[in-house]
């Protein structure tokens, strides 16, 4: 047998005095899950548990006329069934506080109206899961078919029957986010102007676990109990409450384990609202798991967009203006609380990136249609944008005869330029945005991907390379976020480290953890503040009576901004050790050290406590300590920073299979500067997970919906989610540009993979491409586009 | 409903007989009947592989069966690969290449990979060994919306290597002591 090369896993060891942040820590979450023993909502289970299903639109617009729920009842093991006007017709609504924005409630089950195909109009609970299902499809709803919107074309026509009445246009929001009464000369006279027209198909988040949860009412605490698949626990009481018309406090929600979420679950649904308002009718415990056609079709989706944009080059190759109208199909409903503006106020802000545009204007509009609402799905607009300017450089480039990376190169904001404010009103911290390109040129050109593109393409095989530059603006602070003018701005973060009698810590956030590893990232920040060993910290998240209050994770900003929460809790627990350590030792504070379990003084070997023994003490014989020292080692801190960019730049090797037009990636690197790498395990992990949804987003993703509404892939046959067959290995290199905006000197990564690889997936379609006057500006990319471009063009 | 069946099955070496309704999955019925809620749900239309369940050592959708045709089957879950809390060589090597992230369809790989783990050793020692893209082809087998795969392929074929080799060593250690036993005698 030949024996095949077997990667070696990344060593965990740290190195003792340089602490646990960047070491390959094991992840603490993995045992768990590995053992089958990690519980997901879907896996508790009540006394007297109830189960719920939802009859839903089978029409993308119609009126509602009559919702008889009688046949259902009328089924054994039926315990209730609901229309919005039996709930007292609770609603969502979420606002931007703009006058450009229109705002639309979503009600949690349809009342007169239903807007796409999969809407709930009545929720029906049952002793058994299977009847459930056979109880909804008994529901009887009068149907009165009114004309779909389906796409925005058809929605923003003369004429065109509005989705909600009040809007115009059917428009959402129209946001004009920036003009410059200076581009009109700039086109005018710029030696080459490139206009494209770019766009993205609807896709979905797609997270192995659909939504789920579990509402029960608790006598004793006087409260409503919601387990819940959620990536936002606290905002998800927040919308419990205001539907139902509850006190906060008399809601709890615990997110146990999640099956991911990539920011399906930062938005609140309304099947959660409707079972918890029918465990409070019921007064018993009620169930409801999503299936995959119902994630499929009746969640939420995103990045559906559409980018007309010119940008005017000199011909040094210098960008000298950029103008665009930007258009979001954002479904039927605005997803509370971020609402459906969430994408066009990305677009319109970002869409400069990482490049120096002296002049910059931007429309942005959310445009409604008859199809499922859009959440923040992984990347938020970043994906479009980087993939707008991306091929700007590319087109310039071509025009000017110029190398494409050169016209990159000379464009990016350079090293000597940060802190960079640009044209946007961005202030750009520290990255490496020359370096990661030219860093990633170095490693293309050192492991011979352009003579193997040349072998291909002798060999009869379409080749291509492609390249995308990017950054990644990570844990917007309030201040930053309340730019956006959201009624509920989220922003900043809050920890509780709390050291218990025999040394050991508990840390508890209001970000939460699933998928990212918080348990152990979390832990190495506070282990290394402390002198623990990180088995010694545990993280409590995503229970809003016993977590500190946050905003939970999406955007990149866990190991920001909960992150640095926790460092500073840490730091001041830390203060207190120490100074407890000066008492005991008869030194001076500043001269005490944490490290490896133990409060050293500087200097002096013998002089040493162990930190369980300072717990003890502290906890156990306060009578031997001042009085400012006594009662517990515990520490609140909030952390609310302005925000930070995370940068890299990815390099994408495809071929065209002869024949079938199909695209394969071949080979690809990732060049990735998150700052100060908290575990190069995890960022490894959110690059690689990140890459492939972004090159499947490029290649195979898109919901689908026919003119009328109804929706073409709602299987995982018909929606092509990547296996380990559509992918190749993806290389990494690190660079570390630590960022002054935050306490760890991290930034976020989260999103990174995703946002950078449709960008440069394209790019090496086209460059695949290049012998042909075809090229391509919109994702995905078919096979049959291919075929069909390629029989039409013929060679150029 | 009315229309039930008795089924007589053994996960993980413990027998169980219980009554279920016709229409019951296999998957229902290890989590909701028999309480194995490592076996996890993420398509119901055998997919995605998270249910993947050994059944006489064989892989299936657990999804696309019902409970019934599992009557005198034995069924392997996540539940059993461990002994006594220990994660098996194949769980420990998830943890080392960081082959999971939210955990979701990770019993449905690690159910896959043991089944293939096992064909592996089963193998004529003069054929092809594992390799990259034998496993890459199996990992396909399944979704995981993560971690893009690298980290399982990598812990699969480690897995499998380590293996191969602690089967050799033992073989050439029966072999060495065959004739040392003969002597012996």
């Amino acid at each position: 047998m030949s024996t095949p090369a077997v990667s070696p896993p990344t060593p965990a060891g740290h190195v003792p005095g340089r602490g646990w942040v960047g070491a390959a820590v094991r992840r603490k979450e993995d045992r768990r899950m590995l053992l089958g023993r990690a519980r997901f909502t879907g896996d508790f289970v009540r006394a007297g548990m109830l189960h719920a299903a939802f009859a839903r639109s089978p029409l993308a617009a119609a009126r509602v006329a009559a919702v008889d729920v009688s046949a259902a009842l009328a089924m054994p093991g039926v315990a209730g069934a609901f229309t919005g006007a039996d709930l007292g017709s609770p609603y969502l609504l979420a606002v931007l506080e703009r006058p450009e924005f229109t705002a639309t409630r979503m009600p949690v089950l349809a009342g007169d109206e239903v807007r796409f195909v999969g809407e709930p109009v009545a929720i029906v609970v049952t002793d058994d899961p299977y009847v459930a299902e056979d109880a909804a499809e008994a529901v009887a709803v009068e149907w009165q078919p009114v004309p779909v919107i389906a796409d925005m074309h058809s929605a923003t026509r003369d004429g065109a029957r509005q989705v909600h009445a009040g809007l115009v246009n059917n428009c959402m929001v129209d946001l004009t986010m920036f003009a410059d009464d200076r581009l009109d000369g700039v086109f005018a006279s710029a030696p080459v102007v490139v206009c494209g027209e770019f766009a993205s198909a609807r896709v979905a988040a797609l997270p192995m676990e659909g939504r789920a949860c579990l509402a029960e009412w608790d006598e004793r605490d006087g409260q409503l109990v919601l387990h819940m698949s959620t990536q936002v626990p606290h905002q998800a009481r927040s919308a419990v409450a205001q539907a139902l018309g509850i006190a906060e406090q008399a809601v709890r929600v615990i997110a146990p384990d999640v099956g991911g979420g990539f920011g399906l679950k930062c938005v609140v649904g309304r099947e959660e609202i409707a079972v918890a308002a029918a465990a409070l009718r019921l007064q018993r415990p009620v169930q409801w798991v999503e299936d995959r056609q119902e994630n499929l079709t009746a969640s939420f989706h995103g990045h559906e967009q559409r980018y007309d944009v010119r940008a005017a080059f000199g011909a040094d190759g210098m960008i000298l203006g950029l103008a665009a109208d930007i258009s979001c199909d954002v479904g039927a409903y605005s997803a509370f609380p971020f609402t459906c503006a969430v994408e066009p106020l990305m677009a319109c802000t970002e869409l400069p990136g990482v490049y120096k545009v002296p002049a910059y204007a931007a429309r942005g509009r959310a445009i409604a249609t008859n199809k499922p609402p859009t959440a923040p799905y992984r990347g938020v607009s970043r994906p479009q944008i980087v993939l707008v300017m991306e091929r700007l450089m590319e087109k310039a480039a071509a025009e000017l005869g110029m190398d494409p990376l050169e016209i990159r190169r000379r464009n990016l904001i350079g090293n000597e330029e940060f802190p960079y404010l640009g044209v946007n009103g961005i202030t750009y911290d520290e990255g490496s945005y020359r370096e990661s390109l030219d860093l990633a040129e170095k490693r293309v050109a050192r492991s011979g991907w352009p003579g193997e593109r040349d072998q291909l393409r002798a060999s009869g095989t379409r080749a291509g390379i492609g390249y995308s530059c990017f950054s990644e603006r990570t844990a917007y602070g309030t201040t930053t976020m309340s730019l956006r003018r959201m009624r509920m701005t989220p922003g900043y973060d809050v920890a509780l480290v709390r050291m218990d009698p025999s040394g050991e810590v508990i840390v508890t956030t209001g970000t939460f953890s699933h998928g990212q590893g918080h348990e152990t990232t979390f832990a190495q920040i506070v282990a290394d503040r402390l002198g623990v060993h990180p088995e010694q910290v545990r993280l409590r998240q995503g229970d809003t009576d016993l977590a500190a209050y946050g905003w939970g994770t999406w955007g990149s900003r866990s190991i920001v901004v909960g992150g640095g929460a926790a460092f500073r809790a840490a730091e001041a627990v830390a203060d207190h050790l120490r100074q407890v350590a000066a008492h005991l030792l008869e030194a001076s504070a500043a001269d005490v050290e944490l490290a490896e379990g133990a409060a050293r003084v500087r200097g002096d070997p013998a002089a040493a406590l162990a930190i369980s023994e300072i717990s003890r003490i502290v906890h156990f014989q306060a009578h031997l300590l001042p009085e400012p020292l006594r009662y517990g080692l515990e520490a609140r801190r909030s952390y609310d920073p302005p925000g930070t960019f995370s940068n890299a730049c990815h390099a994408a090797m495809v071929t065209i299979e002869p024949g079938t037009f199909q695209v394969r990636l071949h080979r690809y690197l990732v060049v990735e500067d998150c700052g100060v790498v908290i575990n190069p395990l995890v960022v490894e992990g959110q690059v690689r997970g990140g890459v492939t949804q972004g090159a499947a987003a490029a290649l195979y993703e898109r919901v689908l919906y026919d003119a009328d509404g109804q929706p073409r892939s709602a299987t995982l046959m018909d929606y092509l989610a990547p296996t380990a067959s559509e992918i190749c290995g993806i290389d990494i290199e690190h660079l570390e540009t630590p960022s002054a905006h935050s306490e760890t000197g991290a930034k976020g990564m989260g999103e990174g993979g995703t946002i950078g690889a449709p960008a440069a997936v394209l790019n090496a379609i086209n460059d695949a491409l290049a012998d042909v006057r075809v090229s391509f500006d919109h994702i995905p990319v078919l096979p049959a586009e291919i075929c069909e471009a390629l029989a039409s063009e013929g060679p150029a | 409903m009315s229309d039930t069946r008795r089924v007589q099955v053994t996960v993980n070496g413990h027998r169980h007989e219980l009554t279920v309704s016709a229409r019951r999955t296999l998957a229902d019925m290890l989590r909701h009947d028999l309480g194995y809620t490592g076996t996890h749900l993420g398509c119901e239309h055998g997919i995605c592989g998270a249910c993947t369940v050994l059944l006489d050592g064989a892989p299936v959708r657990s999804c696309l069966m019902f409970g019934v045709q599992a009557d005198g089957c034995e069924v392997g879950t996540v539940e059993g690969l461990a002994e006594g809390g220990q994660l098996s060589d194949l769980q420990q090597a998830f943890s080392d290449h960081h082959a999971l992230q939210c955990g979701f369809c990770t019993p449905g790989f690690l159910m896959l990979a043991e089944a293939y783990l096992a064909e592996c050793l089963a193998r004529d020692a003069a054929g092809p060994g594992p390799s990259e893209p034998e496993v890459r082809e199996l990992v396909a087998a399944n979704l995981c919306r993560c971690t893009g795969y690298q980290g399982i392929i990598d812990a699969v074929l480690a897995t499998a290597m380590a293996r191969l080799a602690a089967a050799d060593g033992q073989a050439g250690t029966a072999q060495a002591d065959g004739p040392a036993r003969a002597d012996s005698q």
